[in-house]
């Protein structure tokens, strides 16, 4: 087992990629941490494997420079980069067999005895019975296996993982986040992680940055994002928001008030993102709690009523959505920790959350209806 | 200290892309290079022998510009192209209907036996193309049981196959047959058989999703092995010679002739010209409807 | 009537298959052949004379072995110009690609009467002998194209992030050659190369005009058409095709046998996939 080794910070500075005129990845500057598990999230065509291209090595950037510590490695081709990647669809050498295959790097390094190393590194990845079969032998977790035992041998500074497990049924996807993120521990190497699936950067990274149209759109640890979205995108692409765009209507000595169809939202100012006076009030929800209209609601709350147009009963909680006044479906999960109690479709009812709960985006330029009669979420 | 890479509209900095251009012309010089040496020039060669003018020497002839020569190919020799593009036309016909079971059978029930029934398909062709014509003179010899079947039935005109144009044509369609069936299985092969299943399901009958689905589908296959089939077939003179007779004779054989006996080198060549342009003319009206891109 | 209608296509394909060997059942039956002036006009008496002794009559072994000889060069040089081409096609980006596909192509479109005069137009304008040079010459032009093709299918069947795996994983262009794209696109040219030779060999019309006073085993075999072919020709050609035709279906053999232990082992590792994954499950 290889032992934990100095690993030094990735730095991605103006870093841009155009093919024409179409701009995949726009002036990009980020630090990655030594020995993080970092993850870049976004949509198909976000620019996010185009990034992770530049740093391998198998894209030349249109401008900027990639650093790992202080060495500048933009002008290395891809085989003198300390840099290992695994692959979407793993590129497993079919006409060697699996030891071959995971002693390639060290081969071309000119490393002699390779077996030890190969023979510790299939035990670590608990394929020690397989090497002398080819990779068509072997099921798809086996083969994404062998794909990261072959660029973890060489001990890299970064690991790059371009959405290795979507090929996985559920199940062993879930078991491999857990073997990934344990090997990533025990080695220490920094690992970047590209997916386009949320639950599986937020699960495994110690810092996801969501990217869209070639930007980041906001960068952080997993718990830090997704309660407290700063874009509209991150809102929806992350989990689910409702969104009510508003102005500004005055503010207290820690909070702020938005004025939206005819009612008045609190925002806490550590919440509040947005600079002018168009704000965008997001509330996630699962923070929502539905009564029968008129009941009583706790202090502080903000309330919108409501009726019933939708139940989706999932198992763990139920989904509910609400016809607010100006027409917006509102989205509210409830956790069924109560067997029957639900509300039916055609109820009038109050949703209501506690102002902490709340997020204020920037909306300038926004047009409400953008964000009010789209669906909830971005996915 | 970060350096900034030159800022350039291509995905490589210049000196990678220049590279790799250059690396690609030297990959093409040498195969392109013998092609043009040995097949493109020569058309040029031989266009200027047509139009070379005799000095009076056998076999040598002066340059010249004597566009004569082709009306005397022509006039002398005129026949013999509309036969060979009838004969191969005739061939071609034939070669696609013996072809398309066999390809469609291949295609949707051959299975796990594809590849060995391909390579039964292209299994003759390892047998050499002469013989394997000399031997159908034994087939077909006036005595022997295939003319005297065909004879009883009364189909033959003369009273026998060898010698005739049924012979020549025979011989052709027999010896292109697997340039027709490879492109036709090759465009089979693709069709998804769940449009066939979908058709079926839509009330067609076999025989109207065959002609509905498959034979629209199969169109590419059909006009390449036709292609592949016709072009050789018409400069072919093989066939001709060893089935036929002089009422048989095809250009192929009159090229053969002015070229290596009577040594006529213009007539010859004027005579390979026309064919070639003929073909030429095939050819592109294939490429305006098709493209350059599927050609290799 | 659904019997008929279900088996009809079957019988009609066997037929067109059989009809493809009629012609090679008479070489072979021919080739056992005992006439009295050793030339094949018609049946005579069985005899396997013509097999022990193949070069009994002038010339037959001399044409043979010179189309061999003819065949390796040929195909040697054509091999290696082609897949270079195919390469090219395949991986550069270059200017006069349309011109470049349509004189690929048209080689295999041209009749070969076309062919074989026009390069002899060329031989004779620039009074270059004929023979075995400008043979080859002529051989190793057709078959380019046919190499270029094949390997070219080949090549773009190539998963390009093989060869990324293998620059991310320290090997330079020459050594991802070597040991990536080498390996893997070998089978493709193995086949070009066998396809270059079997064209080679059996060339008649495009030899014939360039040979001069050379006799190539079809050359060989026009000249006796007219007199009467010898009976060894029958058994040599019949000899060729089957050990052509014993090369194919070894290959398709190994081929099969390979899919049937990757299916034996895929069953095998899907059994155990089962195993893992309850497994997992009772672990969760």
């Amino acid at each position: 087992m290889p032992d934990k080794r100095v690993v030094e910070d990735l730095h991605l500075r103006d870093l841009s990629k155009r093919f024409g005129d179409f701009v995949a990845v726009d002036d990009l500057t980020l630090t990655i941490p030594a020995g993080s598990f970092f993850a870049l999230l976004g949509p198909s065509g976000c620019g996010k494997t185009t990034t992770l291209r530049m740093v391998a090595g198998l894209e030349d950037p249109t401008d900027g420079s990639i650093v790992i510590g202080d060495r500048d490695v933009t002008g290395l081709r891809a085989f003198k980069r300390p840099v290992n990647t695994v692959f979407q669809s793993y590129a497993l050498f079919p006409h060697l067999d699996i030891f071959e295959n995971v002693a390639f790097g060290l081969r071309r390094r000119g490393i002699k005895n390779v077996k030890p190393t190969v023979e510790a590194m299939l035990e670590l990845v608990e394929l020690t019975p397989m090497a002398r079969r080819k990779p068509k032998q072997l099921s798809g977790g086996q083969q994404q296996r062998v794909a990261v035992a072959r660029a973890l041998i060489n001990e890299p500074d970064v690991l790059l993982l371009d959405e290795p497990l979507g090929a996985l049924d559920l199940k062993l996807r879930r078991q491999m986040q857990i073997e990934l993120k344990r090997i990533q521990t025990e080695v220490g190497t920094t690992f970047v992680h590209v997916t386009h699936d949320q639950e599986e950067a937020m699960t495994m990274a110690d810092t996801v940055a969501v990217m869209n149209e070639g930007r980041i759109e906001q960068m952080g640890e997993p718990s830090e994002i997704y309660e407290l979205p700063t874009t509209v995108f991150v809102a929806r692409f992350l989990g689910q928001s409702n969104l009510f765009a508003g102005k500004r209507a005055g503010s207290g000595a820690d909070s702020v008030k938005v004025a939206a169809h005819g009612q008045e939202f609190g925002i806490p100012n550590s919440r509040n993102s947005a600079p002018g006076a168009d704000i965008i009030v997001g509330v996630r929800p699962e923070k929502m709690t539905i009564v029968d209209a008129g009941d009583p609601i706790p202090d502080g709350h903000d309330r919108i009523s409501g009726r019933v147009v939708d139940v989706s009963y999932t198992g763990v909680s139920t989904q509910y959505l609400i016809a607010a006044p100006w027409g917006e479906e509102i989205s509210v999960f409830e956790q069924n920790t109560v067997v029957g109690d639900r509300s039916l479709v055609g109820d009038s009812v109050d949703v209501h959350w506690a102002p902490d709960h709340a997020f204020g985006l920037d909306g300038t330029g926004i047009a409400p209806s953008a964000v009010e009669s789209e669906p909830v979420s971005g996915n | 200290m970060p350096a900034l890479l030159p800022t350039s509209g291509s995905s490589a900095p210049p000196q990678v892309a220049a590279r790799k251009a250059r690396t690609g012309y030297l990959l093409l010089l040498p195969g392109m290079g013998w092609l043009a040496v040995f097949f493109a020039i020569p058309f040029i060669t031989l266009i200027i022998t047509s139009l070379q003018v005799p000095t009076g020497a056998s076999g040598v002839y002066a340059p010249g510009f004597d566009i004569a020569n082709y009306g005397e190919a022509i006039s002398q020799y005129g026949d013999l192209y509309v036969r060979s593009f009838i004969y191969a036309g005739l061939a071609t016909v034939f070669a696609l209907l013996i072809a398309y079971p066999l390809a469609y059978f291949i295609a949707f029930r051959g299975g796990q036996w594809k590849g060995l029934l391909l390579v039964l398909v292209i299994a003759p062709t390892f047998a050499s193309f002469l013989l394997r014509t000399y031997a159908w003179r034994t087939i077909l010899a006036d005595e022997g049981p295939v003319t005297g079947f065909f004879d009883a039935l009364g189909v033959l005109p003369e009273g026998r196959i060898l010698s005739t144009s049924i012979a020549v044509v025979a011989g052709l369609t027999y010896n292109f047959l697997p340039f027709m069936i490879l492109p036709l299985f090759a465009a089979l092969d693709k069709v998804d058989h769940r449009l066939i299943e979908a058709s079926n399901d839509l009330y067609a009958s076999p025989v109207t999703t065959f002609r509905k689905v498959v034979w629209p589908l199969s169109l590419p296959g059909v006009v390449a092995g036709t292609l592949l089939t016709f072009i050789p077939a018409s400069g072919d003179y093989i066939n001709a010679q060893l089935l036929g007779s002089i009422t048989t004779r095809m250009i192929g054989s009159a090229i053969q002739v002015n070229f290596i006996q009577f040594r006529d080198y213009p007539i010859a060549s004027a005579l390979s010209v026309i064919l070639m342009f003929v073909i030429l003319i095939v050819v592109s009206i294939y490429i305006r409807r098709s493209g350059t891109e599927d050609l290799v | 009537m659904k019997f008929v209608r279900r088996h009809i296509l079957t019988v009609v394909a066997m037929l067109v298959l059989v009809y493809l060997f009629i012609p090679i059942a008479v070489i072979g039956a021919l080739s056992f052949n005992d006439p009295p002036s050793k030339y094949n006009t018609k049946w005579y008496g069985f005899s396997v004379d013509a097999w022990t002794n193949m070069c009994g009559i002038p010339g037959v072994c001399e044409s043979f072995l010179e189309s061999i000889k003819i065949g390796l060069i040929s195909t040697f040089v054509a091999t290696v110009l082609g897949t270079m081409v195919a390469f090219a096609l395949v991986r550069y980006r270059f200017r006069g690609r349309k011109s470049t596909s349509l004189l690929i192509f048209l080689p295999m479109a041209t009749p070969e009467v076309v062919m074989g005069s026009s390069l002899l137009a060329l031989f004779l304008n620039l009074t270059f002998p004929l023979g075995v040079t400008t043979v080859i010459i002529a051989h190793i032009m057709f078959t380019i194209s046919f190499v270029v093709v094949a390997v070219k299918a080949r090549l773009q069947g190539l998963d390009q992030s093989l060869e990324e795996a293998s620059r991310d994983l320290y090997a330079n262009s020459s050594a991802t050659f070597r040991y990536v794209t080498f390996p893997l696109v070998a089978p493709g040219i193995a086949g070009a190369a066998l396809l270059g030779f079997a064209l080679s060999f059996d060339d008649f019309i495009i030899s014939f005009f360039n040979a001069g006073t050379l006799v190539t085993f079809p050359i060989y075999v026009w000249g006796a058409a007219q007199r009467g072919i010898p009976v060894q020709v029958n058994a040599l050609a019949t000899l060729v095709f089957i050990v052509a035709l014993t090369i194919v279906l070894v290959a398709q053999f190994v081929a099969w046998r390979k899919r049937k232990f990757l299916q034996a082992s895929t069953a095998e590792r899907d059994a155990d996939l089962k195993a893992l994954s309850m497994d997992a499950f009772s672990r969760s």
